[in-house]
């Protein structure tokens, strides 16, 4: 192609660009979202993904979706925001609770575009957020590694101490407590959310000092691999039912089912009914699933976990229910006291029994 | 035991958790020494890992799987050196190409090994000689690859101090002009030299989806082979110093999740950030006695060759 055939035909594309935008409006409307790594780590994000192809499913033709994974938290989060905004996405799903000065951020800039921001506390007239009880599901990992360990002592894999982990970390240790005075947890914390290899080697720390539960709060499936590996070491499925490692180490597993929510929020936005709202669901509302509880489990242990998830469900039992105290044994609830939403959402303590020091 | 840690268990987990980078960077070693800054090493290594891992799998055997990561990484330094040395490209950006590359490419051909368990990686039998207190499981208690590892930077090592063609290999390094007037064939040894890199990365990347982990998962290496190539600089281009500073890396990572499991409440970004700390003390050390004598980084890092010059 010669230069002036180049430019006639550059002239003539922009052209048409420019006539076909206002067809455009009429498409359907896109929404996008940022994951903190990648599809395949096979939990956290995978589950997103999951769910932005069942919201796709759902609304066929009315909205199509994209996704940019593996965005570090942080500066780069807002990179990757701002690019889905300019690329013209309605609706932005921001996956992990380090988006959240991003999201914050580039929310203002882009006052037409909803943002929803996943785990997080800060919301603007266009960006909303939600979350799950992940707390439920670890009162019923408590329960059943407190009936099943034999060396009474749960490792436990942590990202960042961040309310959302030390809710599960309390969850877990009061039910595995309940069933077990002797129980103790070991927790390692790993400062990241997805890291294969480091997540393994946190993993064989904790099952070198005697843990033959290891509870995660990391995205990758290599604590499972690193559990099967060892033999006779129990582990849950984080986020997603990590399946292939049923029935052992895998013994139960919280499922992220984001699905009905993503799908509620982009019908709203098809509707135009779509506000700022903050939603945290549980058991109750199906967001949190507990996956598969495999033969692996005693008959009674099963049958007790079962018992617990159908009370949390139907909000007969909160899983953080008085009394309660504090690491350093002040009071935190009263006898049959629970804690309100709020003060849930930024709990930076640890319970009463737990050994381990919280990271300043 | 020292104040709760099993110190016996905790050179014995740094040595695995260390052999990764310790391959890549001895890897990277040997092309930094023949002149040419490969950035690529985390592309290759997570390749490595992904046809290691899918070899393994499909064959039934780590070795083979191995040979496959190996294979299939200096298949990618190849390319490298291809672009590089014969079309001329920018080393830095042809480098980070090849990581971008390695990332994506891993990511695809791995769609299928999710979840799936690899072969287990056999210790090597020692016998008696395991059950020994101490010795036994931090010198006879790995598997066959940490030996591996450990004769590589050993051969690289000597190879490069006392073979004739490593002799070779670090004029090419340090000034490609003369080596060519000499009559050696400057590309050809960069080739080799890549390669050779890129193999190693893969045998890293293998050893990461094999035995450390083991599985595979995208986006695996997460920086290690950055880190590598920081260790070939905090090294000083010293294969002897690659191992140090390879198990110093390696070791703090294992240190600090064992002193957490142990119950210590421990600043880990100090720690985490510590070998990095040190890496810049190394370069103001280099570059203050570099005065003194022969600068630590070979003479032609990073330039072009074109034997017109």
């Amino acid at each position: 192609m010669d230069r002036r055939s180049f430019l006639k035909t550059t002239a003539a594309t922009a052209t048409l660009a420019a006539v076909g935008l206002p067809v455009r409006a009429a498409d359907p409307l896109k929404i996008g979202f940022i994951y903190v790594g990648p599809v395949g780590d096979m939990g956290w994000s995978y589950q997103h993904d999951v769910a932005r192809r069942a919201m796709e499913a759902k609304l066929g033709g009315k909205v199509v979706t994209s996704f940019i994974e593996n965005v570090p938290e942080g500066p780069d989060a807002e990179r990757a925001l701002t690019q889905l905004a300019l690329e013209g996405n309605q609706m932005i799903f921001a996956t992990s609770f380090g988006f959240m000065e991003a999201a914050v951020n580039i929310a203002a800039k882009f006052p037409n575009v909803k943002f929803e921001h996943a785990t997080g506390y800060k919301r603007a007239d266009n960006l909303a957020t939600y979350d799950a009880r992940f707390y439920e599901g670890r009162a019923v990992q408590g329960t059943i590694a407190g009936r099943m360990t034999k060396t009474n002592k749960i490792g436990y894999i942590g990202s960042f101490p961040i309310p959302e982990v030390i809710q599960g970390i309390n969850a877990a240790y009061i039910h595995a407590k309940k069933v077990n005075p002797d129980v103790e947890i070991k927790v390692v914390w790993a400062y990241t959310w997805f890291d294969p290899a480091k997540e393994a080697d946190a993993a064989a720390a904790l099952i070198a000092e005697g843990c033959d539960f290891i509870l995660q709060h990391t995205d990758s499936t290599a604590p499972q691999a690193k559990a099967q590996e060892a033999g006779n070491v129990f582990t849950f499925g984080q986020a997603s039912d990590m399946e292939a490692f049923k029935p052992s180490p895998r013994v139960a597993s919280t499922i992220d089912n984001w699905a009905p929510y993503y799908i509620k929020r982009a019908q709203a936005l098809v509707d135009g009914t779509w506000a700022s709202e903050s939603t945290w669901g549980g058991i109750g509302t199906g967001m949190v699933k507990i996956g598969e509880i495999t033969d692996a489990v005693p008959a009674e242990v099963k049958a007790e976990a079962e018992e617990l998830i159908a009370k949390i469900g139907d909000g007969s039992y909160h899983p953080f229910t008085g009394p309660l105290k504090k690491q350093d044994g002040s009071e935190w609830l009263a006898e049959g006291k629970t804690p309100e939403d709020g003060e849930l959402a930024g709990l930076n303590f640890f319970v009463e029994g737990i050994a381990a020091e919280m990271p300043k | 035991m020292i104040g709760g840690i099993d110190i016996v268990t905790l050179i014995a987990a740094l040595m695995a958790a260390s052999t990764p980078v310790l391959l890549a960077a001895t890897g990277e070693l040997v092309a930094e020494k023949a002149g040419v800054l490969n950035l690529g090493v985390e592309g290759m290594m997570i390749v490595g890992a992904v046809a290691g891992f899918a070899t393994a799998v499909t064959t039934g055997s780590p070795v083979l799987g191995f040979a496959g990561g190996a294979l299939a990484a200096a298949l990618m330094a190849s390319l490298f050196a291809l672009l590089t040395q014969v079309f001329l490209s920018n080393q830095t950006a042809t480098g980070l190409a090849l990581t971008l590359f390695g990332l994506g490419l891993s990511a695809l051909a791995g769609k299928g090994f999710e979840g799936v368990r690899p072969p287990p990686t056999g210790k090597v039998p020692f016998g008696p000689l395991a059950d020994l207190p101490v010795v036994g499981p931090i010198v006879f208690g790995h598997d066959w690859m940490v030996y591996v590892s450990l004769a590589l930077v050993a051969a690289v090592w000597a190879f490069l101090k006392y073979a004739r063609l490593g002799l070779i290999l670090r004029a090419v390094g340090e000034n490609h002009d003369a080596a060519h007037a000499l009559g050696y064939r400057v590309i050809a040894v960069r080739f080799a030299a890549l390669a050779f890199g890129g193999a190693l990365a893969g045998l890293g990347g293998a050893y990461l989806s094999l035995v450390r982990v083991p599985q595979w998962t995208e986006g695996m290496t997460a920086g290690a082979g950055w880190i590598a190539l920081a260790i070939v600089v905090f090294a000083s281009w010293r294969a002897e110093r690659v191992l140090i500073g390879a198990y110093l890396f390696g070791g703090i990572t294992a240190l600090q999740l064992q002193l957490q499991a142990a119950g210590y409440a421990i600043p880990v970004h100090f720690l985490s950030m510590a070998p990095y700390v040190i890496t810049v003390l190394v370069l103001v050390v280099l570059s203050a006695t570099h005065r003194y004598g022969a600068p630590a980084a070979p003479a032609a890092l990073g330039r072009t060759f074109h034997a017109s010059n």
